[in-house]
């Protein structure tokens, strides 16, 4: 425990000074206060904004940065140093997922800081959820990637893909017949009902078969490279 | 201290280490000298237990090398070239998460930092730091748990002068405290300045082992003589009466400046022993 609050405590220290990750974890909070409260169009849903950026903040932040933060460690040869200092590699994967899990809470706090109180009560824990798998996803780019410039092409496909196309669905009805297969897009659907009562049994098995894809490719990653 | 008994390494078909064998002994400083690509680093890497073994034994502090658990690893100290910083961080927000994983206190920092001549240099970014500084923050670094087993990969490659001599001084000092230190280097004054003992490496193989003075002397076959005049000329003698004549009758003159024996350095043992140099030119 003591050293997975280390890694924490180290990530979090690094926060105001990477400046790509913050930006990351900092865009779409910042985009949801600006807009929910500067833009009104008649007709326009309730808490649109928040509701469209929390999905893309999903499939962004915590993919990004999971695997920037993997990619850079490895690259800058810092994660074999702290394997030489008994570090283990799952206390290293859990330190860092949770600093990014915890870092997107409080960027997810504030974007629902303009939801009725009893939808953030929903709100938070259906973004705690895609946090999670979108970290795994990010964690498996990391361990995949060699360095940061090849995590970074790795990331920005699925990032397209599990961001945007949920947006783009909102458009497109074929788009939207695809997107359905997409955690992300089932968040989407979640989200516009905003009640825990609709969530629907498909949404949820999607939603767990996205998740265990993600922890299939990450333990089979994790086991052929390592942290090496 | 350490004991390795007969390792082997290969990488696919490439045998990086034949059944090397030699052991080092408490509190000395041991240096494996050869050149780039000799399996200098393929040895730290199984003596630290980062690399495993096709063949062979290696015990460190009498224990399996492949059973060493997190407590015994603790007192290992291990400085790579190859290692690196968070560039982001201070000297000492570095220092401090692994004062943090070690679970020690973080005043050494401050200790550490001016033991290695970086306290200066304590809130600058590791970024911003030399060639020379970086290579002293990764000393500071792997000296900051006191271990007692130290491990370096080339410490002073690549660096001037001035950060070699201090690095030098570092590594003199722990021998001081105690500890063992293992290095690797193809720098033959390094070797010769530093360490109690060298094992010359090549080709995955032991070709040599002992003191530096012994092994010069050993392998002082000419054992020439050199001679400065004072008008600055110079002359090489071999050790015989004859020669003594000589010397004893420049003596006599008052025309010779400076005397000293010609023998081999480690550079030209190796040469010798492999037809390879150590360092590249």
């Amino acid at each position: 425990m003591q050293k997975i609050l280390v890694i924490f405590k180290k990530q979090l220290r690094d926060t105001f000074k990477n400046k790509t990750i913050l930006i990351q974890f900092v865009m779409f909070p910042v985009l949801t206060l600006i807009m929910e409260n500067c833009i009104k169009i008649n007709d326009m849903p309730e808490n649109f904004f928040t509701k469209l950026f929390a999905v893309m903040y999903i499939g962004m932040a915590p993919l990004t940065s999971a695997a920037a933060i993997i990619a850079e460690e490895k690259e800058k040869n810092t994660l074999r140093v702290l394997m030489h200092a008994n570090v283990r590699p799952w206390q290293y994967l859990i330190g860092t997922g949770a600093y990014i899990w915890t870092i997107c809470m409080i960027g997810a706090a504030v974007m629902s800081t303009g939801l009725p109180s009893e939808e953030r009560l929903f709100f938070l824990p259906v973004m705690a959820i895609g946090f999670v798998i979108s970290i795994i996803a990010g964690a498996c780019i990391g361990i995949f990637s060699k360095n940061q410039m090849m995590a970074t092409s790795v990331v920005m496909p699925v990032m397209m893909i599990l961001s945007f196309v949920p947006m783009l669905a909102m458009f497109n009805d074929i788009i939207k017949k695809g997107a359905v297969v997409f955690y992300t897009q089932q968040l989407r659907n979640i989200f516009d009902e905003m009640s825990w009562s609709a969530i629907g049994t498909k949404s949820i098995v999607i939603i767990c078969a996205n998740a265990l894809v993600f922890a299939v490719l990450f333990a089979v990653l994790y086991r052929k490279k390592g942290l090496e | 201290m350490i004991n390795c008994k007969e390792v082997s390494k290969s990488f696919g078909e490439h045998k990086v280490l034949d059944k090397v064998s030699f052991d080092v002994p408490e509190g000395v400083i041991v240096g494996l000298l050869g050149p780039s690509g000799a399996g200098k680093t393929t040895l730290i890497n199984i003596l630290t237990g980062q690399l495993t073994f096709d063949a062979g034994e290696v015990s460190v502090m009498n224990k399996d090398v492949n059973k060493l658990k997190g407590a015994d690893k603790d007192k290992f100290g291990i400085m790579m070239d190859r290692f690196g910083l968070y560039e982001r961080f201070t000297c000492a927000e570095n220092l401090a998460v692994f004062a943090d994983v070690y679970g020690i206190n973080k005043s050494n920092i401050k200790e550490s930092l001016a033991s290695v001549g970086l306290e200066d240099a304590a809130k600058t970014k590791a970024a911003d730091l030399s060639k020379g500084m970086r290579a002293r923050l990764l000393l500071a670094r792997a000296l900051l748990h006191d271990p007692k087993i130290i491990f370096l990969d080339e410490p002073t490659s690549g660096l001037d002068p001035k950060s070699v001599k201090g690095i030098h001084e570092i590594i003199q000092n722990k021998k001081k405290e105690g500890c063992t230190i293992f290095l690797t280097t193809h720098n033959m004054d390094e070797a010769t300045k530093l360490c109690d003992d060298v094992m010359l490496l090549n080709e995955g193989n032991i070709v040599e082992r002992g003191r530096p003075s012994d092994l010069c002397r050993k392998y002082n076959k000419d054992k020439k003589i050199k001679v400065t005049m004072k008008d600055g000329s110079d002359g090489e003698y071999k050790q015989n009466a004859d020669a003594a004549d000589k010397i004893a009758e420049l003596i006599r003159q008052g025309s010779l400046e400076t005397i000293h024996s010609e023998e081999p350095t480690l550079e030209t043992i190796f040469l010798e022993l492999t037809g390879k140099k150590l360092e590249e030119d």
